[in-house]
């Protein structure tokens, strides 16, 4: 199925209480390598036709109007998928 | 006197904001989100509570709503607007006013008596209260800490935008202790108390006077009345 998939991530300087959670849950199963985990959104849009360059375009718009906050958050790709 | 109160899906306060609107003396009109115009109302509240389940963000689906649409479109020609708690989210999610708005600091959903001090009373929605003056009223929230950029910090204290501050504690590690914030007109008000739960006698916060004494809410609605009359 056409789509365009959406990723969304909170601003690095910013605390991620989810992030943090999962990450010292992994510590104590020893996962101790890892030093931080940040949980983001992956947003699928899709379609039952061919995607355009501009059903592209108007997700991209999409995603930093709506689909994400620019105070607190960052769009980290807007692509087709299959 | 009508104030319109808009009903989302998943807000929670609209009755009692709709009751504190009777108790200041005005008639509270019931809007719904679908609805594409907002009756002719003098002035509308957007009430606390869950919209659409704080889906996506907080307000963020609020903000697209119809009745929200036309919010935004009578804002901008002056009609009062007070946004209190999801209502606050939903007009930062609409940029009528700037920032956001994130998890508290502590992560707990804080429930208390506030108490505020009104940085701007020459708002559509404080012109009652003196200013300086320290006012208690509810607040209860998960994501009422606000943040901005330095940049938006620094003009909403230039220009006086800060409407409230939390006084003695800051509940959820909002900036520059903000409460509340009004834009540059004075008309839209959003804060995350909730002045709607502090308008009777009996039913308010505990005062030095009195156990549930509190009605220093009552103001807000008493304050865009006599603004709406005397317009």
């Amino acid at each position: 199925m056409p789509k365009i998939i959406v990723e969304i991530m909170p601003k690095q300087d910013l605390l991620d209480p989810q992030g943090k959670a999962v990450a010292n849950a992994m510590h104590r199963a020893g996962n101790k390598e890892i030093t931080a985990v940040r949980i983001g959104k992956r947003i699928e849009l899709h379609f039952d036709r061919e995607i355009t360059e501009k059903d592209l375009a108007e997700a991209k718009e999409q995603a930093s109007a709506f689909l994400s906050n620019d105070v607190i958050e960052d769009v980290v790709s807007v692509t087709k998928a299959d | 006197m009508k104030i319109g109160v808009i009903t989302y899906p998943g807000t929670l306060d609209d009755r009692d904001a709709q009751r504190a609107i009777r108790l200041a003396g005005a008639e509270p009109v019931a809007l719904w989100h679908a609805d594409e115009n907002l009756k002719k109302v003098d002035a509308v509240v957007l009430p606390g509570g869950f919209s659409y389940g704080d889906y996506l963000r907080c307000g963020a689906i609020a903000a697209k709503a119809p009745a929200t649409k036309e919010v935004i479109r009578l804002a901008g020609q002056g009609l009062p607007v007070l946004g209190i708690c999801n209502g606050f989210q939903i007009l930062v999610e609409s940029h009528l006013l700037p920032g956001g708005l994130i998890r508290n600091e502590n992560q707990h959903f804080v429930c208390r008596d506030q108490k505020l001090k009104v940085e701007n009373n020459q708002t559509a929605w404080t012109s009652l209260f003196e200013k300086d003056e320290e006012i208690l009223i509810p607040l209860k929230n998960g994501e009422g800490g606000y943040i901005a950029t330095d940049e938006t910090l620094k003009m909403l204290e230039g220009e006086n935008r800060i409407a409230f501050r939390y006084v003695e504690t800051n509940p959820n590690g909002s900036m520059n202790d903000i409460a509340g914030l009004t834009n540059e007109r004075g008309n839209v008000v959003g804060l995350m108390p909730h002045p709607e739960h502090a308008v009777e006698p009996g039913f308010g916060p505990d005062t030095s006077i009195a156990m549930k004494s509190g009605i220093d809410g009552l103001k807000f609605f008493q304050s865009v009345l006599q603004q709406v009359v005397n317009a």
